[in-house]
């Protein structure tokens, strides 16, 4: 006896989305967490006594209006209002921060007036073609097979978005779509520490440094998702990551969406090329007509399909995604609030970036490829507390950095490089925030190594496969299967590893559910 | 110039491991290999027609392949089959991994039993066809046309089986003919009357085993030997010895050729294009596309491309069919275009020939569905005659007909028959 319609594998956000989504279709949908705790790598989870912090995504950008919209998340609580977005700060050591107000830089302060009409310009531009690439980087990826006249119509719109350019703007769009970002900085921009910050946000999350190729469509990816209708906007959520997670489970429960947790998937059930149910570690059987799997491909088909389930072509494809991260994720319990140098009490509360240049975020990537840490790393910084008292015992602070790079096969091992690490990281925020070191009352850093084992992201990778060109839009996670259905009847993708990508968007979950109920599955 | 030549001294040590190196590769320095009964060959081969059978020097002919072709069918013909790529697949999963990789049920392949196989790409493409025997219950051997390490280990990921190609390893001749059994008891093979078609044992040969299948490729009474390397050439000799007074004769490809086409038997990229070798598009086959459709299982479990061959059989994509065609008159139609009622292209002959057993002028078409499947009627080929440096066109009618165009008894009888 079948008792719901569709089991949803994965309580991470993208996998709740796909929940409610189903569920408010009119599925009974049954999800199944393996974590005590919903939320993946989004979650707010104590790391210290009384000091809670968003366990590895700490800045929300890129949560999809339709997510907003068809989830009716205002209603559940969550609410972004315009004068809740955080600046982007670039720190510098010995002089006035640089700031980009509003969403994303829509003014830009502690720069000289040229550099703020460069920046003017140069910010329109990336908003113009991150426009046009958004609705690509948002809907399910064309299906070059067979083409559907809603999906043929959409590409027509593209087409028209990019008429609309004009041909020279037409032109420079195809120029530098695949550039690399630090020469496209050097061709409009001239200060530093402006370069430094888009040079670590076009690099943040992948194996790439500003001077490798493609780049720049990193920044691309940042500035085509939004926060409260402002493309490249930026909020710390109240309560942390937690509290995006928490409305959308709320919504998940009004639709009726059964929730297990602690409950790990061993095995999904095969028959005849049908994915048929779930076996749980308990050795208990759950069937449903519809599988969704929002973890990582590769363990969803290498680990719980099985290679003897797909077919050879296909096993190759998943073994060959490239998931190997080098983010680190710190966070330090401090005993008070840190001063960063040349940063106001505004800056405080937004994102503050260490990263003084192109060149030396290249010089931070240039070790990792070959199997060691960046021994001046650049870093996204936030004091989540600041804002929210509740995240820190009254007067401490939290800090949570994103600090780059940290290559998964690290040469040396974690366990012994991870203490040299973290002196590395400690040492370059000493230099911006003089005197924070003997603020620091407990340190939790989270290798990529800690960061699979902790939340199951194979090679601790937080888009579950790296986010490149050769791994995006139609070949994401494989080529020939990103649209979310996969070889097996029954079995879908919904994770982060699936098109667009990953980030807290909960577009790969909208979109699958999508999917699902198109394909009446 | 002179600059070019002027080399800087390497240091001694790099200098040996190169020459360690260059010596290891020296495979290139021979661009043809020999087999291991390369010297008999040679010794035989009055023609000097040698092929490249994948990358080895093989005979088309020995001495007359018109003779060769007879040795089969009357006497006992002797035919080097070393060059077959082989691989040994073992271990506990050897069974489920190779159902998996391949079409035909391999739980009902029963230890001492051999099968006519073929595997798929993930499109449902075929990759090969080829034999495969068990040896044991975790031991087995695939022999075929092409080569597959990396498709087999990577098929290999999460099955306890190891698979080693063994071509080098292995020598194999093909005993085949009326006399085939005769030759091989009198050559002290005891034993070997209990085999029946498709089955194999393993018998004592120079103080080591020769495993004897009785399989071939010809449609006729026969066996398939596979031994070391090191005892082929006394393998050759006891056979050639104990075969004499019973017309035994080595023979080329030319001949066997011809008995396989009579047995309606295919040869991958030769009758079909194999998925790795197609460069066009439409030159990919599906197994129902060349005629082993019978060999896929949809009821055991999974196997490579399985997905693709039901949707294709599903929504009816199947564009090609592969057939047995009699055609009127005597001429080979070699290569010749199918046409339907005279004028519209629908396929091409990949093999023809007149055949001396069946009396008939038979050929292998590849032609697009529905003709040649539904539609049978008004099919004719046309053949180019060279007359004395002049064409002459033939339109030929041609029909459907069942293969095999010969079945002969002796095949399969049990016992094998004297002679």
């Amino acid at each position: 006896m079948t008792l719901f319609d569709g089991i949803v594998i994965g309580g991470g956000h993208n996998g709740l989305v796909a929940a409610a989504t189903l569920a408010k279709a009119g599925r009974k949908v049954l999800v199944l967490e393996a974590a005590a705790e919903l939320g993946g790598a989004a979650r707010t989870q104590e790391f210290a006594p009384g000091f809670r912090v968003s366990s590895i995504a700490h800045v929300l950008n890129r949560l999809h209006p339709d997510v907003m919209k068809t989830l009716e998340l205002e209603k559940h609580g969550l609410r972004i209002a315009r004068a809740d977005f955080i600046p982007s700060v670039a720190l510098s050591k010995d002089g006035p921060a640089l700031v980009l107000h509003g969403a994303y830089g829509e003014v830009l302060t502690g720069a000289s007036s040229a550099e703020q009409s460069a920046w003017k310009e140069l910010r329109a531009q990336l908003l113009r073609y991150a426009g046009i690439l958004k609705p690509f980087l948002a809907r399910r990826p064309p299906d070059l097979g067979g083409m559907s006249l809603l999906e043929t119509a959409s590409l027509g719109q593209t087409a028209l978005a990019l008429k609309k350019l004009g041909k020279e703007g037409m032109r420079d769009f195809l120029r530098v779509l695949l550039m690399n970002v630090a020469d496209l900085l050097d061709e409009q921009l001239a200060d530093d520490r402006l370069k430094g910050l888009l040079a670590f946000d076009a690099t943040l999350g992948s194996h790439l440094g500003p001077r490798s190729p493609t780049s720049l469509l990193g920044l691309y990816y940042r500035l085509a998702g939004e926060t409260g209708g402002a493309a490249g906007a930026q909020w710390l959520p109240q309560g942390g990551m937690g509290a995006v997670v928490a409305a959308i489970r709320a919504a998940a429960d009004k639709a009726g969406v059964t929730i297990r947790t602690s409950v790990p998937v061993a095995s999904i059930l095969v028959e005849k090329g049908r994915a048929v149910g779930v076996a749980l570690d308990t050795g208990e059987e759950l069937r449903a007509s519809t599988i969704v799997s929002a973890i990582n491909p590769a363990t969803t088909f290498l680990d719980l399909v099985g290679p003897r389930e797909i077919d050879t072509g296909f096993t190759r494809k998943v073994k060959n995604i490239r998931m190997k991260g080098d983010v680190a994720k710190l966070h330090l319990a401090l005993d008070r609030p840190p001063r960063f140098t040349g940063a106001d009490a505004a800056d405080h509360k937004g994102r503050l970036v260490i990263a003084p240049s192109p060149d030396h975020v290249e010089r931070a990537f240039n070790p990792s490829k070959y199997g060691e840490f960046s021994p001046e790393p650049v870093m996204e910084v936030t004091l989540p507390s600041l804002a929210d008292a509740s995240l820190a015992p009254g007067g401490a602070c939290v800090l949570s950095a994103v600090v780059q790079y940290a290559p998964y096969q690290l040469k040396e091992g974690w366990d012994a490089g991870k203490p040299k690490f973290l002196a590395a990281i400690m040492a370059q925020l000493e230099a911006y925030a003089p005197g924070i070191g003997k603020t620091v009352r407990h340190a939790e850093l989270l290798t990529p190594a800690d960061i699979e084992k902790r939340y199951r992201m194979p090679g601790g990778h937080w888009h579950h496969g790296e986010l490149q060109a050769d791994q995006m839009l139609i070949s994401r996670p494989v080529s020939g299967w990103s649209g979310y259905d996969t070889p097996l009847d029954g079995l879908f993708l919904a994770g982060a590893g699936s098109h667009p990508g990953g980030g807290v968007s909960g577009a790969p979950g909208l979109n699958a559910a999508r999917r699902i109920i198109a394909m009446k599955g | 110039m002179a600059q070019a030549t002027k080399k800087k001294p390497l240091a001694a040590a790099p200098d040996l491991i190169a020459a360690a190196r260059i010596a290891a590769q020296s495979h290139f320095r021979t661009l043809r290999l020999g087999t291991p009964f390369q010297p008999r060959l040679d010794a035989l081969a009055k023609t000097q027609d040698w092929y490249n059978w994948a990358g080895y020097r093989a005979p088309h002919s020995l001495w007359d392949e018109e003779l060769e072709y007879f040795a089969i069918r009357s006497q006992a013909a002797l035919f080097d089959i070393s060059p077959m790529t082989k691989y040994r697949i073992e271990g506990p999963d050897a069974e489920a991994f190779l159902d998996r990789v391949t079409l035909r049920d391999v739980t009902r392949l029963r230890p001492g039993r051999v099968h006519y196989t073929a595997w798929c790409d993930d499109e449902g493409f075929v990759l090969d066809d080829g034999t495969l025997f068990r040896l044991s219950p975790t031991r087995f051997r695939l022999c075929s046309q092409e080569r597959h390490l990396p498709w087999l280990l990577d098929s290999a990921l999460g099955f306890e089986v190891t698979v080693e190609e063994e071509t080098e390893a292995v020598a194999g001749l093909a005993l085949q003919g009326p006399t085939s059994f005769a030759v091989l008891r009198d050559a002290g093979f005891a034993g070997v009357d209990k085999l029946k078609v498709f089955d194999l044992a393993e018998f004592e040969h120079d103080g080591a085993t020769v495993t004897i299948s009785r399989t071939g490729f010809t449609g006729d009474l026969g066996y398939e030997l596979f031994v070391a390397a090191d005892k082929a050439l006394s393998l050759w000799d006891r056979l050639m010895t104990s075969g004499e007074p019973r017309g035994i004769r080595a023979i080329g490809y030319t001949a066997l050729n011809r008995a396989r086409l009579e047995a309606g038997l295919i040869v991958a990229n030769a009758d079909f294009t194999t998925a790795e070798h197609a460069i066009r598009a439409d030159r990919l086959r599906m197994p129902d596309e060349i005629g082993l459709g019978f060999m896929i299982d949809l009821e055991k479990g999974h196997f490579n491309g399985r997905r693709a061959i039901l949707e294709a059989r599903t929504k009816r994509r199947l564009l090609h069919v592969l057939v047995g065609l009699e055609i009127e008159g005597n001429i080979p139609a070699e290569h010749a275009i199918v046409y339907y009622r005279k004028s519209q292209e629908v396929g091409l002959v990949s093999a023809a020939m007149w055949s001396p057993m069946a009396k008939r002028n038979i050929a292998i078409a590849s032609l697009a569905r529905p003709y040649g499947d539904t539609l049978v009627e008004d099919l004719w080929v046309e053949i180019y005659a060279m007359r004395e440096l002049q064409y002459q066109k033939l339109m030929k009618r041609a029909k459907v007909v069942a293969r095999p165009f010969i079945k002969l008894d002796r095949r399969t009888s049990n016992p094998p028959a004297d002679f």
